[in-house]
């Protein structure tokens, strides 16, 4: 008799995934930069943190930036959902209102993990951030390897996956986007395919060391790769289908479309055309994610009632 | 040796598992021998375990603005099967009653022309809705779920301290308190056979699907809730994933055409039953308070015209009034002709003539509490209050006879509790629940125990601190005897596991090389 599911716990599922995927992703970024950064202490560490917020689609005004003030602003802020920590409280809070469609075991993962960040947080002041860090990955990894054996192939599953795939299409966009665009204090390759936990699938596939532009092809195009763009918008693509609408979808177009030009790229094509190609990308991924909106989430916030005769408010 | 309980002295009341110091009660024995022999850190290690537990799994509640794990005490409470036969009874007798002093009073209030209730009470009731009059319920159920707070007095008997008709709530802790003891104190329930508890979800389903509209064949239930931010958010959860359906919010739901109907992602689904958890004032703004944005505007429309069920009824505090319960024994005669099983506590009524003055004049002897209270606000206890708060009282019950009514103060047993690393005595109190299908109104085997955690304190609720217990059915007899051995014959075939390679090295005929 539960075949159908509320749009606000829709909602809600698709942001649980995304937030979760965020931190994830945010820890790795993290962690890639800073053990960069300190095996080249001659980096700029001003430049390479302004990077990071540029990734992260933050402002690092106009001070210098060091290290310290990335990890407050980036990993710590639990007001700000692209940081790690505000990022998991919003996906926590998520899970929370649509707690009878979560399973029980994945509320209790992000519960825990939202409780035991501060203890992490303090210590992180000590040691440094990498144990921080880990617990973020590990524990989304957690919350994900749970949905996968504990949630139904239904809908609601497809609403987490969902989410997830939009946001993984987002981050490695983010990622490449930095090195395309903004090569003045960019990431260097390597960094880009650890930041993606992509170094070790990447060193299999063209056996090497990943210092050249092949990295934007693998992280893009490959077809295997779960976080390569290609494989996400499939992924996010083959969720929209099976929820069911119809051919015209405005969900589904955008993504679909991206999905087709990324199969049949070929590397010269996309290295010429990379900058423009990133720029369909994220925007296919925002029309996306608002058609999405309006078309599974049409409730309206609470109503408000004005009484007759009564004064406006 | 000492131990936790050596120091345990009795307080002036009854006391669940002593009958005097050194002496056990029966059915505590082997509890007694499971605990006795556990140092105070290492109960202490465990009741911040099953803390961390809680917090873990979000049994949380809010205290003084902050999230708390939910306060389990470590000692159960136990009832045997006799003490249990009791209190189901009574408990199951009482809600018959009220509901019949509902479907009366919403009809043809042939209780109020036999005077056996006065008129006055009826009328002046805040909760009685004009709203519900003629709402036939399908199974003659307004109380789907009855939460009934039972005092075990100084002699040891159970008595009624107050009905809960509305949206009695604590059900969810009773389920998680049973899950936290039997994880961290797996050896107690070796010796006793406890009746489990995880029947209520089941039974709380079956009753909802009864009571929805006739003609419904496969029924949608949601339960309603205010929202996360409602103190019993966590159980509204509970109960919808327990049951496997929908937890809405006000917004979620939308009526048309006097039908009640969700907006989900593959268009707009109607809905039969509404297990609501929140207050009759905040259910409609088109019918009660119009500022209630948690609500769902039309859907008391749509009971009334018969297309959805709502669950507890609207109009239900006519019965769970605390005047109301001074006339409750009575009723159990007038409707049922029956003797009530489970007695009130002594009360008086201040809105009766004569009774007003006889309060007023040993209000320092007295428990004074609100009508309408919930969650123990507003409760005076006469003896233990100072001049000034029983002066206040007094000018408030006589401003306002009919808000007010006065009981004998009993002093509610007591049970060891675990404060700080010793056994001490904290009063407790129990509040069964029952659930109403229509054929037969079935109780929960035991209940919420509640414990006023600080010494001496009689109010249990956990808005004001209190703490809570398992709390054990006695199954009649010894523990069951294990299922009936599968008759004789061949063993049912089993397949054989398979095995690949187990990486170890295989050993290596040495000594060929040489």
């Amino acid at each position: 008799m539960n075949d159908v599911i509320l749009s606000r716990i829709a909602e809600a599922l698709t942001w649980t995934g995304r937030y979760v995927e965020r931190a994830d992703a945010t820890s790795r970024i993290l962690d890639a930069y800073l053990h960069r950064l300190l095996e080249d202490p001659w980096r700029d560490e001003d430049a390479a943190c302004r990077s990071l917020y540029a990734i992260l689609g933050c402002d690092a005004g106009g001070q210098p930036v060091d290290m310290q003030q990335v990890l407050d602003q980036l990993a710590f802020d639990a007001r700000s959902t692209c940081a790690i920590e505000g990022a998991l409280g919003a996906a926590r809070l998520n899970a929370r209102s649509a707690r009878e469609a979560v399973s029980s075991e994945m509320w209790e993962c992000l519960n825990s993990t939202w409780h035991a960040l501060a203890d992490q947080r303090l210590a992180a002041r000590r040691t440094g951030p990498y144990a921080y860090l880990e617990l973020v990955r590990r524990r989304s990894a957690l919350f994900f390897g749970l949905a996968d054996s504990t949630m139904s192939r239904d809908d609601s599953w497809r609403f987490v996956v969902l989410g997830r795939s939009l946001e993984r299409v987002d981050m490695t966009v983010r990622l490449l986007s930095v090195r395309v665009l903004d090569a003045a204090h960019a990431p260097d390759w390597p960094t880009l395919l650890s930041a993606s936990g992509a170094d070790e699938a990447y060193a299999r596939i063209y056996s090497g060391f990943g210092d050249t532009p092949r990295v934007a092809e693998f992280l893009l195009l490959d077809r295997d790769f779960p976080r390569s763009a290609l494989h996400a918008l499939t992924t996010a693509e083959e969720c929209l289908a099976a929820l069911g609408r119809p051919r015209q979808d405005p969900a589904r177009r955008p993504i679909g479309r991206l999905r087709t030009r990324l199969e049949y790229l070929d590397s010269q094509a996309m290295e010429d055309q990379l900058p423009v190609l990133l720029q369909d990308l994220q925007a296919a991924c925002m029309a996306s994610a608002e058609a999405v909106a309006e078309k599974f989430f049409p409730y309206q916030g609470p109503v408000e009632w004005a009484q007759e005769g009564s004064r406006a408010v | 040796m000492a131990d936790i309980f050596d120091a345990y002295a009795l307080a002036d009341a009854w006391d669940e598992m002593f009958v005097r110091p050194g002496e056990v009660r029966t059915a505590y024995e082997p509890v007694l021998a499971a605990l006795q022999p556990i140092e105070p850190t290492e109960l202490r290690f465990r009741a911040d375990q099953m803390a961390r537990a809680f917090t873990d799994r979000g049994v949380t509640y809010a205290f003084a603005g902050e999230e708390r794990p939910w306060p389990l005490d470590l000692v159960p409470r136990i009832l045997d099967a006799l003490e249990w036969d009791l209190i189901q009874r009574g408990v199951a007798q009482r809600v018959r009653a009220l509901e019949a002093y509902l479907a009366d009073a919403y009809g043809p209030c042939r209780a109020f022309e036999d005077g056996v209730v006065p008129w006055r009470l009826l009328l002046s009731s805040p909760h009685f809705h004009r709203a519900a009059q003629g709402i036939e319920p399908p199974g003659g159920v307004r109380i789907h779920v009855a939460g009934i707070d039972l005092v075990r007095d100084e002699a040891g008997d159970f008595r009624v301290l107050e009905d809960n008709v509305r949206v009695p709530s604590g059900v969810s802790y009773v389920i998680e308190n049973r899950r936290a003891m039997t994880r961290v104190f797996p050896s107690l329930f070796a010796e006793q056979h406890v009746v489990p508890v995880d029947g209520y979800a089941q039974r709380l389903l079956a009753a909802l699907r009864a009571a929805a509209p006739a003609g419904v064949v496969d029924p949608r239930v949601v339960v309603l809730t205010p929202g996360p931010s409602n103190a019993a958010y966590f159980e509204h959860a509970l109960l919808a994933r327990l049951m496997g359906v929908q937890l809405v919010e006000g917004h979620d739901l939308v009526c048309r055409k006097n039908r009640v109907w969700m907006r989900t992602t593959r268009g707009e689904v109607p809905v039969h039953v509404v297990y609501r958890r929140l207050d009759d004032d905040f259910l409609d703004p088109l019918h009660f308070r119009s500022d209630s944005v948690i609500g769902c505007p039309g859907i008391l429309s749509a009971a009334q015209s018969g297309t959805v069920t709502l669950a507890n009824a609207v109009g239900n505090g006519i019965a769970d009034d605390k005047l109301l319960y001074t006339y409750v024994p009575d009723l159990i005669q007038y409707y049922l002709s029956e003797e009530p099983i489970l007695p009130n506590v002594e009360s008086f009524r201040p809105d009766e003539p004569g009774q007003l003055d006889a309060v007023l004049d040993q209000i320092d002897q007295l428990v004074i509490k609100p009508v309408d209270g919930a969650g123990g606000q507003g409760i005076v206890i006469g003896p233990k209050a100072d001049r000034e708060t029983l002066e206040r009282c007094r000018e408030a019950v006589a401003a306002d006879p009919r808000g007010w009514i006065a009981q004998r103060p009993v002093a509610l047993s007591t049970s060891p509790t675990l404060a700080g690393e010793r056994m001490a005595p904290r009063h407790i109190d129990l509040r069964p629940f029952a659930v109403n299908d229509g054929n037969e109104v079935w109780v929960l085997p035991g209940g919420l125990t509640r414990v006023a955690l600080q010494e001496g304190n009689l109010i249990v609720n956990s808005s004001q601190g209190g703490g809570s217990k398992d709390t054990w059915v006695l199954a009649e007899g010894p523990a069951e005897t294990p299922s009936p051995v599968p008759p004789a014959g061949a063993p049912p075939e089993v397949a054989p596991r398979q095995h690949g390679p187990d990486g170890n090295l295989t050993l290596v005929q040495e000594g060929a090389q040489q």
